[in-house]
């Protein structure tokens, strides 16, 4: 099973580092993926072979067979090694089908050993090789004049006639006279010429371009005689295994193989590990999703129960003057805030509860001065779509006032809330928060800070001090700051405190029971996990799914990077 | 949160020592501000318009420090430095005194015409100041952050200052048509109409974001001195003849605005930060404000306010064990003078008129922690038992998503908030049938409505990664809004599962699979029967109109 497995895992390998995959050309590859679709090389000759592609090298062995052969039999008389190019010209047959029988015994482990070698070398061009045949134009022009003369229109007719001319002419090696009857006339005005182009571009056409100067064959090359190649050919020698006789390899085992015994003394070919796998087709779970499903689980862990926060429209009252929010208070600004036009009022809200946080804020009770001002019904009906979660956790403590006796309670949600902000790449209009609340008699600022020391050091933070800070509904406040290693500072990564008393009083809560809550934004801790810069790619319809397949599990408290190999074996 | 920034120099010479920038921002810490950037009017310029612009421009170095919404105390080098003196026990946190002029007392005369439109005024007089170019830049910059805080863009309280010297008293304080109001405003030459004044401020990049305090209204807030000078116009512009200089030795305050006590606290907030260079120092010169209704009150206020908090209480709350002489001190080095009285367990606080953030026992607790230093209380774990329990919509979405992910679906997650078009239009809807609710100041077209389905986001997931190999699956489970008059807001969620397949060729199959496999998931058997479920032809939106 494990093999067959395997199996599929070479058959579809693909070049780890997105190179071309470059095959001999045998085999192509119907089942490769899509995603990473295979390019085709357009010269061999011109492309390092990568040789990773071990399906394909099994290809080779049956196509290139004769010629895989003779080069292990020539290798074998060689003395210390041979050139695959040279090997190629002996054989004539064209280098590729030599440089396929090359990389197919490659594939086979330690039968041979290769080089890689470029070499430069100057071939003739199309017209070069029918000069080196014919002659240059100026020797044709030349041969064609008689001893009497031809008129220039009847040369200029002759194929080789336009350039042949004017390069015989400036060769000193004919004339024209234009005082002859039948218009210009032209005569030769040596006996005979030497070919000197002709003999030069033989040299080149027998391998002795090197026997030209340095300026005699650029000039050639200008007149798109000569061109230089690069050609890439393998110097091969015989390798610690080598052998004459290959037979060839399995590459799979079959059941076949099994119950008759033969895999004993088949050859398999070696897996190729350093291709590829094939990803399974397989769905994913959004980044932001799969942090927030670890937060969850973090305060399942620590006996917290989930809040309904399944209202996104939320009232004035719930979202800022139960929590003791003044009705001036610049958040509830028409900047800040999306309120709503339809419906545009709350109309219920808990009358009894509303006056007392009305008599709170205009005038103080429960041991407050209040904010003293004029506190309107109609501002705390405004409807709005919830700026904070905190709004769900007032309810919900609203909720347990009610409850006699009263019970303690530990309280959490994640979920999204709205801002009517600038947007910004890392501000968006809406974004997730987390919350925590703990209620019960006689907590303390210490105990707020042991509960947000355990907290985060489930999410891998260890490194933890508090600044004093403002809240309108905390008292005291403190925003939580932890020391990051890659950036060398304290960055803040929470804010938390104790809720006021304005607030919990007139709830319905015991005097003696104290509420301390944190809170921090979901969105934050995720880009930096997954090192996402731009909100827009995590969050709304311009993620990129890519990084949506590609992001790896979120597993907060571990220190992030690949596994060591030893795990990984 | 609102930032201040004052000279480094002129800060360390005032606060008696230097420090390394490193030291600052750790005092800053401890004591709740930030030091929220090092620079120079130079390296402000260079970055907003340029290094051309900043050429021959001041580089003395700046801190930029962000200090708490509700501490107005904070907000100028002076309240800084001695916030800072007195938590570092350098100097005792002043007693700031309102006495009476040995002449006649300033009065400010209210009418009953401001009633409708700014109906409240304060004053106060700065005898003998001192200003140098610092200071008065300060003292300036003061004004500026108070109005942008506490005083809500000018929209609750307008400050005006002036120099005394140039005015006669007793002052009006009344409300006229704006035709009938005529001076010279701060800095122009020439007189204008009111009417004018608004027209020209149109154009102001610092005024016309005041303008629609009173734009509209019949009758301007106006102030004028017995000789009929116009003192400023509030909430817009001062006058030019009262300007306050370096030179101005007598400086006249007065705050009008909406909200009563606020416009007391911004006054006490003046007074008390730059009496400090007045020759009585922290001494501050009454004015009598004259109600419409004849009666008389003495400003500024500066008033001192006794709390008892027992000892024990703070502890408790902090979670400290501290003696309560040493809770005294600790709460005296926030300005709060602190003693013990009475059974030696309770504790007294004078809460100066500069701390109006002290409400309730519970900021003076927060104050006592602060100067404990939050860092060295002892973290420990509450013992509160509880059992935890999921949102049963939440767990059931959880359980499903993972079961979407295996099926092979990928999970999307896109806005709750949209356009009108994308939910009715783009659907071939009428945005009346999708009962959805709407917001009212969106800034675009984005922010609309909140989302009535899930589909248009999925379908602009698509259309955005158009470029991914096929085929495309997505899902997503979140909440769509519907109007709900049955609820308490009108309105309310309800969780969606929603699923896409993008291919070339429809494979309507696999969607059809897909919902078979999720009521397999939720043992729901397929058939007409009751409790089993069966798909139909749908007239309402017809999805075919709306292919891309």
């Amino acid at each position: 099973m494990l093999f067959k497995l395997l199996g599929i895992f070479w058959d579809r390998g693909k070049d780890p580092d997105g190179s071309k995959d470059v095959t001999t050309g045998a085999v192509s590859d119907p089942g490769i993926e899509p995603r990473f679709p295979a390019l085709q090389t357009d010269s061999l000759l011109f492309e390092p072979p990568a040789g990773r592609d071990t399906r394909s090298a099994l290809g080779a062995t049956m196509a290139d067979g004769p010629v895989a052969e003779v080069l292990l039999r020539r290798l074998e008389a060689a003395d210390g090694g041979l050139d695959s190019a040279e090997l190629a010209t002996e054989l004539g047959v064209e280098h590729q089908s030599v440089v396929g029988a090359v990389k197919s015994l490659q594939a086979l482990g330690q039968i041979i050993e290769t080089e890689l070698r470029s070499t430069k070398r100057w071939e003739l061009t199309t017209e070069g090789e029918e000069i080196a045949q014919e002659g240059s134009h100026e020797a044709r022009v030349f041969r064609s004049i008689p001893p009497e003369g031809l008129p220039q229109s009847e040369l200029m007719r002759l194929p080789s006639g336009k350039v042949g001319f004017s390069k015989a002419m400036s060769n000193k090696w004919i004339r024209v006279d234009k005082s002859a009857a039948d218009g210009p006339r032209v005569f030769r005005v040596v006996d005979s010429v030497e070919d000197e182009v002709q003999r030069r571009l033989q040299l080149v056409r027998g391998g002795q371009a090197e026997k030209l100067g340095e300026k005699e064959r650029s000039e050639l090359r200008k007149r798109k005689l000569l061109t230089e190649v690069t050609l890439k050919t393998y110097w091969v020698s015989k390798g610690s295994a080598f052998s004459t006789s290959i037979s060839k390899q399995e590459t799979e085992l079959s059941p076949e193989m099994i119950s008759s015994g033969s895999w004993r003394d088949r050859p398999f070919k070696p897996y190729n590990f350093s291709a590829h796998g094939v990803l399974p087709d397989s769905g994913h779970l959004h980044p932001l999703l799969k942090v927030r499903s670890q937060f969850r689980q973090i305060f399942l862990e620590m006996g917290f129960t989930e809040m309904p926060t399944d209202n996104y429209i939320e009232s004035s009252f719930w979202n800022f003057d139960a929590l003791f929010q003044p009705q001036q208070h610049p958040a509830r600004d028409q900047h800040d805030t999306f309120f709503l036009r339809d419906p545009a009022q709350a109309q219920q809200l808990p009358m009894d509860y509303v006056h007392r946080v009305k008599r709170t804020h205009s005038q103080g009770g429960y041991g407050s001065q209040g904010y003293k001002y004029n506190w309107k019904l109609d501002e705390a009906r405004k409807n709005l779509l919830r700026t904070h979660t905190t709004a769900a956790s007032a309810r919900a403590l609203y909720r347990l006032a009610q409850k006699k006796p009263f019970t303690p309670a530990k309280y959490f949600s994640i979920d999204r809330v709205f801002r009517n902000e600038t947007l910004d790449a890392t501000h968006l209009a809406e974004f997730h928060q987390i919350e925590g609340v703990v209620a019960d008699h006689g907590l303390t600022l210490g105990h707020l800070m042991g509960v947000l020391r355990e907290f985060f050091t489930k999410l891998g933070i260890t490194q933890l001090r508090f600044k004093p800070a403002y809240n309108p509904y905390t008292e005291p406040s403190m925003e939580i700051f932890s020391y990051h290693q890659g950036l060398k500072k304290w960055v803040e990564v929470g804010n938390s405190g104790i809720f006021r008393p304005e607030m919990l009083l007139p709830m319905g809560l015991p005097e003696n029971v104290s509420v301390i809550a944190w809170g921090l934004s979901l969105e934050r801790p995720t880009m930096i996990k997954y090192g996402i810069n731009n909100i827009r790619e995590l969050v709304g319809h311009k993620v990129n799914l890519q990084m949506v397949y590609d992001s790896p599990l979120c597993r907060l408290d571990a220190e992030r990077g690949p596994p060591s190999t030893q795990e990984a074996a | 949160m609102p930032t201040v920034s004052v000279k480094r120099d002129l800060l360390f010479r005032a606060l008696g020592r230097t420090y390394t920038d490193e030291e600052f921002d750790e005092l800053c810490f401890e004591f709740g501000l930030e030091l929220d950037e090092i620079t120079s009017e130079k390296e402000i310029i260079s970055k907003e318009q340029g290094n051309e612009k900043a050429h021959g421009a001041s580089d003395v170095v700046l801190y930029k420090i962000d200090v708490p919404a509700n501490r107005y105390d904070l907000l100028c080098l002076e309240g800084l430095v001695r916030g800072l003196q007195v938590f570092k026990e350098r100097i005792k946190t002043p007693m700031y005194k309102r006495v009476m002029p040995k002449g006649e007392v300033q009065k400010l005369i209210i009418t009953e015409e401001t009633a409708k439109i700014r109906p409240y005024a304060v004053a106060a007089v700065l005898r003998n100041i001192k200003f140098t170019k610092d200071r008065y830049d300060s003292f300036i910059e003061l004004q500026e952050k108070l109005h942008q805080n506490i005083c809500r863009k000018r929209a609750l309280v307008a400050i005006g200052t002036h120099d005394l010297d140039t005015l006669s008293g007793p002052f009006t304080y009344t409300a006229k048509k704006p035709s009938d109001i005529k001076f010279k405003p701060l800095n122009k030459s020439k007189e204008y109409t009111a009417c004018e004044l608004m027209n020209i401020y149109k154009t102001d990049n610092q005024l016309k974001h005041y303008l629609h305090i009173i734009e509209n209204k019949p009758l301007y807030p106006v102030i004028y001195d017995s000789n009929g000078v116009v003192l400023s116009m509030p909430p817009i512009i001062n006058g030019n003849h009262s300007k306050i200089t370096v030179n101005t030795k007598n400086v006249f305050i007065e705050c009008t605005g909406t909200d009563f006590t606020k416009a007391k606290i911004v006054l006490d907030v003046i007074v008390t930060m730059f009496s400090e260079y007045c020759e009585n120092q922290f001494t501050v010169e009454a004015a009598e404000v004259v109600f419409p209704n004849g009666k008389l009150h003495t400003f500024p206020e500066l008033a001192y306010r006794k709390e008892m908090v027992r000892a024990d209480l703070i502890n408790k709350k902090v979670g400290i064990r501290e003696t309560p002489e040493n809770l005294a001190k600790l709460l005296t080095r926030m300005c709060l003078k602190s003693e013990v009285i009475g059974d030696g367990n309770q504790i007294e606080v004078e809460i100066p008129p500069t701390r109006a953030d002290i409400i309730h026992a519970c900021d003076i607790i927060e104050d006592a922690a602060i100067a404990y230093g939050y860092n060295n209380i002892q973290m420990t774990l509450p013992k509160t038992y509880t059992i935890a329990n999921q949102f049963p919509l939440n767990k059931l979405t959880e359980l499903l998503r993972q079961d979407m992910a295996a099926a092979g679906f990928t999970e999307a997650l896109t806005f709750a908030l949209c356009s009108q078009e994308d939910i009715a239009d783009k659907l071939g809807m009428d945005i009346s049938a999708t009962k959805a609710v709407h917001i009212s100041n969106p800034k675009t077209a984005e922010f609309q409505v909140a989302r009535t389905t899930l589909l248009p986001g999925l379908l602009k997931t698509l259309a955005a990664n158009r470029k991914m190999p096929l085929p495309l699956k997505l899902f997503e489970i979140s909440d769509i809004v519907i109007k709900d008059s049955s609820r308490d807001v009108g309105a309310r969620n309800y969780r969606h599962l929603c699923a896409v397949y993008y291919n070339k060729n429809p494979g309507f199959e696999i969607i059809h699979g897909l919902l078979d496999r999720i009521m397999q998931l939720l043992d729901v058997p397929p058939g007409e029967k009751k409790g089993g479920y069966a798909i139909k032809a749908s007239e309402e939106t017809d999805l075919k109109k709306c292919h891309c």
